[in-house]
């Protein structure tokens, strides 16, 4: 690989090229998925390339290819020059790269079954198993379940000198149960929604989640909701399970902090933010109790957003985002680094896959659980009156990150320390500052867990990318419950 | 580029590979660029070219799918065997069909010429130039500019063992274009196979004066209002709704439409279509296994009239106890490729206008207190079975009153009921090729809506 390397810097730098990097990425991935017992999707799928990226005339370039022969790359090389040329005729500024030191590392995510290795038989045999376990249920109308396996090997050169070889393995897995009952559609997942949990893990992940034995209550719950309570609407207090917190995370800090988005570069599509940079250091973002780091180092534990060095070669970090409640940190990368002060990138940039630019993404963006040790049924007991929600149903959030909803599959109303009737088709919504300054109480380490978001959208052309989150539950006061079916 | 001579003979190769009764190859072949801008700068500038093979093998009831990038006899035999292995350990499905024939890839159609070559030469200098022009617009108006402009080519065929062999090579070109004022912004978007089509300066000019008229945008409390949906904004938000006119949808129970088939269920001014043969359509004549397209009405002066069949959906429900109640059940072209579980979906939808159709411009005239809506994002489901979706109103949204368009407001959240939506329009516009971001392209018109359903207003 380093040979593919050495042909594209020597195109690069001879057409005029101040800086370039190169990245090999060899991803392959296997996806099986059951319906109603039968398999529905079966598939894997290789994938081999190179992008390269130049700065010249202070403005970047990019192209990629499939074919990684020396006339191919030395024609890529070409394009990206050319590219970059081109852009160089539409700017303001020039771009600033901050300084980083080269890098020579091999890593790999810690992996204790290679999930490749485990037969399809037995993938397929355990996806009907927990197909039938829910089909057993009455009232259940169509069941699904899926198995994602993943496995990402990048090398990444720069001409000042980077030699990062990184293998990150990907084990997904989840289920879900539809019931169909007069006109209501109800659904359960486990353990989330969406394709369930993903983490840098092997298949030792899927033994730990537990599938087949949640399967009954799963199915169970989609159908008991046709009789559940609608979900009241007014102000009330709220307890949101972990995986609903890290979706919350994620979409009301995890955005907003992007500096890239704070800059206006992706106002077209994804939108911008309202943490624009003289908050930094002065926003009140939530109650004393909020806690949150963008962590991608390994210490943190086998998110999506773990990794040894990001696609532009910065060591991963730990940024704290959110410090007792103020805002304390974006996500940054060689490029934005210096509008907001710093002299280094914090190590965000991270690019879908060989035919995609680096863009800064979220890494493993996480809120800390609470110090004081307090168990799930310790918050309830201490919360007279409200809903707990879990497993989201739908999330929307406006282009600045202000304005949310979210939807869940299932509620239960909290009375008198304990959980009480079930609630159909919950949802909250509210302003992003407002929420997490309401925050009142987090359980603590033993409850907190680390979801994985495989599908985050970003960029033009779209990139996909998995993102990390942990979160604990926890009880946020004055919240408006019902939103979504409000005048419906 | 892959043409279709290579692609028989790498599918030849393939097959030689294969060690199984039947074997479907799906190619895909791009060149891909896009230039993107922020800040009036070309900030991210990309190319790509890459192409695939994805390898499906069935026998026995059982069939499953490898995909790899790398078109060499080891890499193409090893994507076969990965294939073989996962089909070989399933449980026979005698529920399986034979792969489609050359009569079913064949069933007449008018041929599509969608591949211009003035939008697959476009250079890099060409689309700086481009963007250079949109930000001179926004610098006259004392905007900043954001958005991309792209240019591809690309190639999709289906070659199988049972001697189908289907191809189909387009172009396309697009431009979004986002205008940004401090405490506003407009939008524009579009894209068309042919460059030609592509009117880069009238659209920044159209962005440039929605942002300018949405400066210091005042909040309205929210509530239901008669509302004026520009093409964009009606595509996006119907766009949630045809992932539930496929036969596997309604056999899965997971459909809107489940019992609904043959009701009417919208005003009786909605008719839609899936016409890949429209002119002003986009796609590629057959489905996921090679069989043609055919036009299918989906929605007749309101009555839902048919949804959409891939070959096995077809055949698992004529002989099911719904095929009395779901009407014509007939192969329309439309299956995603096997195996998958998500079965077909209109994915090349028009609408049909009734005639008399409104300008914008005649839309607000006549509308006494209502809002005009550009844009809508990040769409999402909340009752699959109401239809009932979430959003937000974004980059140009406007307070009408008494026939005039008054000022710029904060954007909304709104909480809709679809099938309340399309029961509720007042008037509609000429349909026209429009592109979103929520969903696919579309053939659809600005529509009058009364009653929509408005919860909350954000800060901006």
């Amino acid at each position: 690989m380093k040979q593919i390397s050495d042909w594209a810097f020597n195109t690069a730098s001879q057409r005029g090229a101040q800086y370039a990097d190169v990245r090999v990425v060899d991803e392959r991935s296997r996806d099986l998925t059951t319906k109603n017992g039968k398999v529905g999707h079966a598939a894997s799928s290789d994938s081999l390339g190179a992008g390269i990226r130049v700065l010249v005339n202070d403005s970047w370039g990019f192209a990629a290819t499939d074919d990684l022969s020396r006339e191919s790359i030395d024609r890529t090389a070409a394009k990206a020059v050319e590219i970059a040329q081109a852009s160089a005729t539409v700017k303001e500024h020039p771009i600033r790269m901050a300084p980083e030191p080269a890098a020579r590392i091999e890593w790999s995510s810690p992996c204790k079954i290679d999930p490749f290795t485990t037969s399809i038989e037995q993938n397929l045999d355990l996806l009907v198993k927990i197909d039938r376990e829910m089909m057993a249920v009455q009232g259940v109308t169509m069941v699904e379940s899926s198995l994602h396996f993943g496995r990402y090997e990048q090398w990444f050169y720069s001409t000042e000198g980077s030699d990062i070889h990184q293998t990150r393995f990907i084990t997904g897995a989840g289920f879900s149960a539809l019931s169909f009952q007069g006109t209501e559609i109800q659904k359960r997942s486990y353990p989330n929604s969406f394709g369930g949990q993903h983490q840098n893990k092997g298949y030792e992940l899927i033994e730990e989640l537990k599938l087949l034995e949640n399967a009954r209550r799963i199915a169970e719950e989609a159908v008991a909701l046709h009789k559940a309570d609608k979900c009241p609407q007014g102000k009330g207090t709220l307890v949101l399970g972990s995986s609903q917190l890290g979706l919350q995370i994620h979409e009301s800090i995890g955005h907003p902090i992007e500096l890239d988005r704070v800059l206006g570069m992706e106002a077209n599509f994804a939108g911008t933010s309202f943490l624009t940079l003289e908050k930094l250091r002065k926003l009140r973002y939530g109650s004393d109790i909020v806690n949150v780091v963008a962590d991608a180092t390994e210490q943190h534990g086998p998110g999506l957003g773990t990794f040894a060095y990001d696609d532009e070669g910065v060591k991963a970090q730990c940024t704290p985002i959110i410090t007792n409640g103020l805002f304390t940190g974006y996500i940054s990368s060689r490029e934005t680094a210096h509008t907001i002060g710093e002299n280094r990138s914090n190590g965000t940039m991270r690019a879908e896959g060989w035919n995609r630019i680096p863009l800064i993404r979220m890494t493993n963006i996480s809120i800390l659980p609470g110090e004081k040790p307090l168990t799930f049924e310790q918050l309830l007991a201490d919360t007279d009156d409200g809903i707990y929600l879990e497993t989201n149903r739908s999330w929307s959030i406006d282009d600045k990150r202000y304005n949310f909803q979210f939807g869940c599959e299932i509620g239960w109303e909290i009375k008198s320390g304990k959980l009480g009737r079930m609630i159909k088709n919950p949802s909250y919504s509210g302003i992003t500052t407002e929420f997490w300054n309401s925050m009142d109480a987090i359980c603590s380490r033993d409850q907190w867990v680390l979801w994985g978001t495989p599908n985050c959208g970003k960029g033009q052309p779209m990139q996909t990318m998995g993102t990390g989150h942990g979160a604990a539950p926890a009880r946020f006061r004055n919240v408006k419950l019902g939103t979504a079916y409000q005048g419906n | 580029m892959l043409d279709q001579n290579r692609a028989q003979e790498v599918f030849n190769r393939i097959k030689k590979f294969s060690t199984v009764d039947e074997v479907e190859v799906m190619f895909s072949s791009a060149n891909y660029s896009l230039t993107r801008f922020a800040n009036n700068t070309i900030h991210q500038n990309v190319s790509e070219v890459n192409e695939a093979a994805s390898i499906r093998v069935a026998f026995d009831g059982k069939t499953a799918r490898a995909t790899t990038n790398r078109f060499d006899d080891e890499n193409l035999k090893r994507a076969v065997q990965s294939a073989e292995s996962i089909a070989r350990v399933q449980e026979p499905n005698p529920e399986r069909l034979p792969m489609a024939t050359p009569a079913e890839a064949n069933q007449g159609g008018p041929p599509l010429v969608r591949w211009f070559e003035q939008t697959a030469r476009i250079t890099p200098a060409d689309r700086a130039e481009a963007v250079g022009q949109i930000v001179t617009t926004a610098k006259k108006n004392s905007l900043v500019t954001a958005g991309i402009y792209s240019n591809s080519e690309h190639a999709e065929g289906i070659v199988n063992s049972k001697g189908l062999n289907v191809f189909h090579k387009q172009s396309s070109s697009e431009v979004s274009i986002t205008m940004l004022a401090d405490d506003s912004s407009g939008w524009q978007k579009a894209n068309f196979p042919d460059i030609r089509d592509l009117d880069h300066l009238r659209l920044a000019e159209i962005a440039a004066q929605k942002a300018r008229e949405s400066r210091v945008p005042q909040e309205l409390p929210p509530g239901k209002f008669t509302v004026i949906l520009e093409p964009a904004a009606v595509l996006d938000i119907v766009g949630f709704m045809f992932w539930d006119f496929g036969g596997l949808a309604i056999i899965d129970q997971r459909s809107f439409l489940n019992n609904r088939i043959g009701t009417r269920l919208f005003g009786e001014d909605i008719t839609i279509m899936d016409d890949v043969y429209h002119p002003l359509q986009a796609g590629a004549p057959f489905d996921g296994e090679g069989v043609r397209r055919k036009k299918v009405t989906l929605v007749e002066n309101g009555v839902i009239r048919n949804v959409v069949y891939a070959r096995s959906t077809a055949e698992k429900i004529r002989h099911s106890e719904l095929a009395a109640h779901v009407g014509n059940v007939e192969v329309t072209g439309h299956g995603f490729p096997l195996p998958n579980e998500v079965g077909e979906a209109p994915v090349n939808v028009v609408f049909i206008t009734p005639g008399k159709e409104q300008t914008t411009e005649q839309m607000i005239a006549g509308t006494e207190r209502g809002i005009l809506i550009t844009r809508l994002w990040y769409i999402r489901e909340v009752d699959p079975y109401e239809k009932i979706v979430t959003g937000m109103t974004r980059d140009g949204t406007f307070f009408i009153e008494n026939g005039k368009v008054k000022h710029g407001i904060r954007n909304f959240r709104f909480n809709q009921s679809l099938i309340e939506m399309l029961s509720s329009v007042e008037a509609m516009g000429q349909a026209v090729r429009s592109s979103g971001e929520e969903s696919f392209d579309m053939v659809v018109p600005a529509m009058k809506v009364r009653d929509f359903n408005f919860t909350e207003a954000t800060k901006f």
